[in-house]
């Protein structure tokens, strides 16, 4: 079927390239797949990275934003001036930028959008990017003075995250179903459960975007999405789930196959307070009874990069701490045994849909059965795992991956659904606070990762890859991961 | 003696077994029927690897003299896997049948024995059960009361329930007005007893053969509702998630999808000849055309 439509559609190209047609325009429509559907289009008020994965740069913008490679670049704010104790920040803003709902966009704008990501009753899902602001004042209409408690090394960068973009009061509210932004396409169509359309804002203050719409077309099922892009429905899949065909399209020469980085630490989430796992010698045996290779080879594409904290190898103060708990199953039965559970215990695992959580967690549940852990493997869909683990901890151990750059502080947070609680940390990352000298931060970012290795809060796995899978022709998608983006602003078709 | 040409082969056993053994399509099926039963106890006491321990780094090994279906995704020795999915299905076919003819045969009996409002209620009520497509109902039914393999059982026994009292009632209808019923009631038996006494054993050919179909019906079943994921939930090997786990793979390892295809064939294959082959054996119009 597909080979008769392809030689049809071939053909009437043909025909009309021979006739010259004047009508042909240049293709500017783009389908992309995604695998997990957001459960709201708010950036503001959640964490899933399906979100920020249609609307960052897209939709919304920040201050600042992140760039490809992960730098710091102007958004909303064209320059800025940082006093010299560090604490004073100055932001210029843009002028002539309209919120896609008509409504100009000011210094005002900036101010209710932060203070409302800090304010008590927020549902910022990452407060702490905001918590070392004091406070946020209108100078004038194109100008906003941000005052710092203490200097912050890493604010700019905070700023750029897809959790502080810069909403409008009018439309705030409403932003989980209408998402209204000022960026350089506007929200256009929400089919639940199949796609998200956005179309090019012709009003946007910057460069025009190059594609006139995009859709994100969502499919879940890993089996479908290898033949909706070898159909050509779908032309763009910036993560593809592709397992054991990747090589099958790499040999395609249709697309374009690019494995990049992500900041995704993929890692056995455990419960630290929850018994037995609140045991310092239970995770150290889970530790030890990890084996990484194996998990990532069990992973399908096989591509990963074993890590042994919460830190993405691709940053320059990455520490490899794979070997603080080498793959050990005797020691792990040891650990359990001097910890009380000779003959193991039984424990449940939740897993999310992903492929690296579904197949991962078989491989995981296997790799502990040889100590002594019987896992019960329980599959939630991706909304019940937000609600379950990360909203009501109600989980011992869940797989997931976290996306977020840099977010090693997490741990530092009381509230957050690992459960860990250790002031030795939480006194580095106020450390980290503090510091705005880069080799000083790195240093202490070492310190970070090895306590949190050393007390085996989760069992750290592999950073997720990348798999980038685009028709050839198509340039601009981004090769890595440095933020939750599909940046389409660069996006477009070379012929 | 009129109820006998309604009863199982009047003839004596021994005549019977030789019936059975010249028909080809009964000792076909219940060899292969046979064979799989076999496989699935033997399961249980051996298989060739240990399908819980995942040895990733022997993933997706073509068939050799080791792995005689080679192995899958995770390194697991597809024979053994197989082996023990037989199980499953098997599980999940038997009880599900063993509901439909639990409920469905009780149902039709009491609605042929009583008639008037009762029967109309029973029928309807198949009706209504009937209209929907069996296989998607299920999926509903798992999609409602979440995955899994006791959730697939139910399902798909719901919907054996209207067959059988369809089966039940229409046999027991033609049994009613004959002579030796008319007899029984004169003796004073009440309608439960002549039921229990005269109808069943008489239907139970036919409730035979129907539950053979149903049998490989829902054998595929279990099939397809793993294959969408709502069936047995993983570690347990079930055959229907294998085939969509090899999906993906299809072009690099086909071998993981052939194996389970072809037990899923032979295994319904052979429940129905061993269906057709029964029919042929105690259907009493065929018994006296001979």
């Amino acid at each position: 079927m597909n080979i008769v439509k392809t030689i049809m559609a071939a053909t009437a190209l043909a025909s009309l390239v021979a006739w010259g047609a004047p009508a042909f325009a240049a293709r500017d429509t783009l389908t992309l797949g995604v695998v997990l559907e957001p459960p709201h289009l708010d950036p503001t008020a959640g964490a899933a990275a399906a979100i920020d994965e249609v609307v960052y740069a897209n939709v919304f913008e920040g201050l600042t934003r992140i760039g490809p490679s992960g730098e710091v670049l102007p958004a909303l704010a064209a320059s800025w001036d940082i006093s010299e104790d560090g604490k004073v920040y100055t932001f210029h803003l843009r002028a002539n930028v309209k919120f896609h709902d008509g409504t100009g966009f000011d210094a005002d704008d900036v101010k209710f959008s932060l203070d409302r990501a800090r304010a008590d009753d927020s549902v910022n899902a990452q407060k702490g990017l905001f918590a070392q602001i004091d406070t946020v004042e209108v100078v004038d209409p194109a100008t906003v003075k941000v005052t710092l408690k203490q200097p912050q090394g890493s604010f700019l960068y905070n700023m750029g995250w897809g959790d502080a973009v810069i909403v409008a009061p009018e439309s705030a509210e409403t932003n989980k179903d209408k998402p209204v932004g000022t960026g350089p396409f506007r929200f256009d169509n929400w089919a639940k459960g199949s796609s998200i359309t956005i179309v090019r804002n012709d009003d946007y203050w910057g460069d025009k975007v190059a594609l006139a719409k995009a859709e994100f077309r969502i499919i879940p099922d890993a089996a479908a999405a290898i033949p909706a892009l070898l159909s050509g429905d779908v032309q763009c899949f910036p993560f593809m789930p592709v397992g054991d065909a990747l090589a099958q399209i790499e040999a395609d020469p249709r697309f374009t196959v690019v494995i990049g980085a992500t900041e995704g630490e993929t890692i056995l989430s455990t419960n630290n307070k929850k018994p037995p796992f609140d045991n310092l010698k239970v995770r150290q045996a889970i530790a030890h009874a990890l084996n990484r290779e194996e998990i990532i080879a069990g992973n399908g594409s096989g591509l990963g990069t074993p890590i042994g904290t919460h830190f993405s190898p691709g940053n320059e103060a990455y520490v490899d701490l794979t070997g603080t708990y080498p793959y050990d199953p005797e020691k792990a039965k040891a650990l359990l045994a001097a910890a009380g559970f000779p003959n193991g215990f039984k424990a449940t695992l939740k897993l999310p849909p992903p492929a690296y959580a579904r197949d991962g967690g078989q491989v995981v549940a296997s790799q502990l059965r040889a100590v002594g852990i019987e896992l019960e493997l329980i599959p939630v869909e991706w909304a019940d795992w937000l609600e379950q683990v990360f909203k009501n901890k109600d989980y011992d151990l869940t797989i997931v991956s976290h996306t977020e750059p840099n977010d090693i502080g997490i741990y530092a947070r009381k509230d957050y659904y690992f459960n860990y609680d250790n002031p030795d940390f939480d006194k580095v990352m106020a450390d980290l606070d503090a510091t705005s000298d880069q080799a000083k931060r790195n240093e202490l970012y070492g310190q970070a990762q090895r306590i949190i290795a050393e007390d085996a809060v989760n069992g750290y796995m592999f950073q997720l890859a990348k798999v980038g899978v685009w028709d050839a022709k198509l340039e601009g998608m981004w090769h890595n991961a440095p933020v939750q983006a599909n940046d389409l602003t660069k996006v477009r078709w070379t012929e | 003696m009129s109820d006998l040409a309604f009863a199982a082969p009047p003839t004596g056993a021994a005549t019977f077994l030789r019936r059975a053994l010249r028909n080809r399509s009964f000792v076909t099926g219940l060899a292969i029927t046979a064979l799989v039963a076999l496989v699935a106890l033997v399961s249980f006491f051996w298989t060739p690897y240990d399908i819980t321990h995942l040895p990733v780094a022997e993933r997706m090994k073509p068939p050799s003299a080791s792995n005689l279906f080679g192995t899958d995704h995770f390194g697991r020795d597809i024979f053994s896997m197989i082996m023990i999915g037989s199980r499953n299905s098997i599980a999940v076919a038997l009880i599900a049948v063993g509901i439909g003819m639990g409920i469905g045969v009780p149902l039709g009996c009491a609605a042929a024995a009583r008639g008037g409002w009762l029967d109309e209620a029973v029928m309807r009520f198949n009706d209504i059960v009937f209209a929907f497509p069996a296989l998607l109902s299920a999926i509903m039914i798992t999609a409602i009361f979440g995955p899994g393999a006791v959730n697939a059982i139910i399902a798909i026994g719901i919907f054996n329930i209207p067959v059988f009292a369809r089966v039940a009632r229409a046999g027991a209808l033609a049994l009613w007005p004959r002579e030796f019923i008319m007899a029984a009631r004169v003796a004073g038996k009440g309608a439960a007893r002549i039921t229990v006494e005269h109808i069943l054993p008489n239907i139970v050919s036919l409730l035979l053969v129907q539950g053979t179909i149903q049998f490989a019906l829902g054998i595929l079943a279990e099939a397809g509702l793993s294959y969408v994921g709502l069936g047995a939930q993983p570690p347990m090997p079930s055959w229907g998630r294998m085939l969509f786990d090899a999906q993906t793979r299809m072009m690099v390892a086909p071998h993981l999808a052939l194996f389970p295809g072809f037990a899923i064939v032979i295994t319904v294959l052979g429940l129905n000849l061993l269906g057709d082959g029964l029919r042929d054996l105690l259907d009493p119009r065929l018994n006296r055309e001979r």
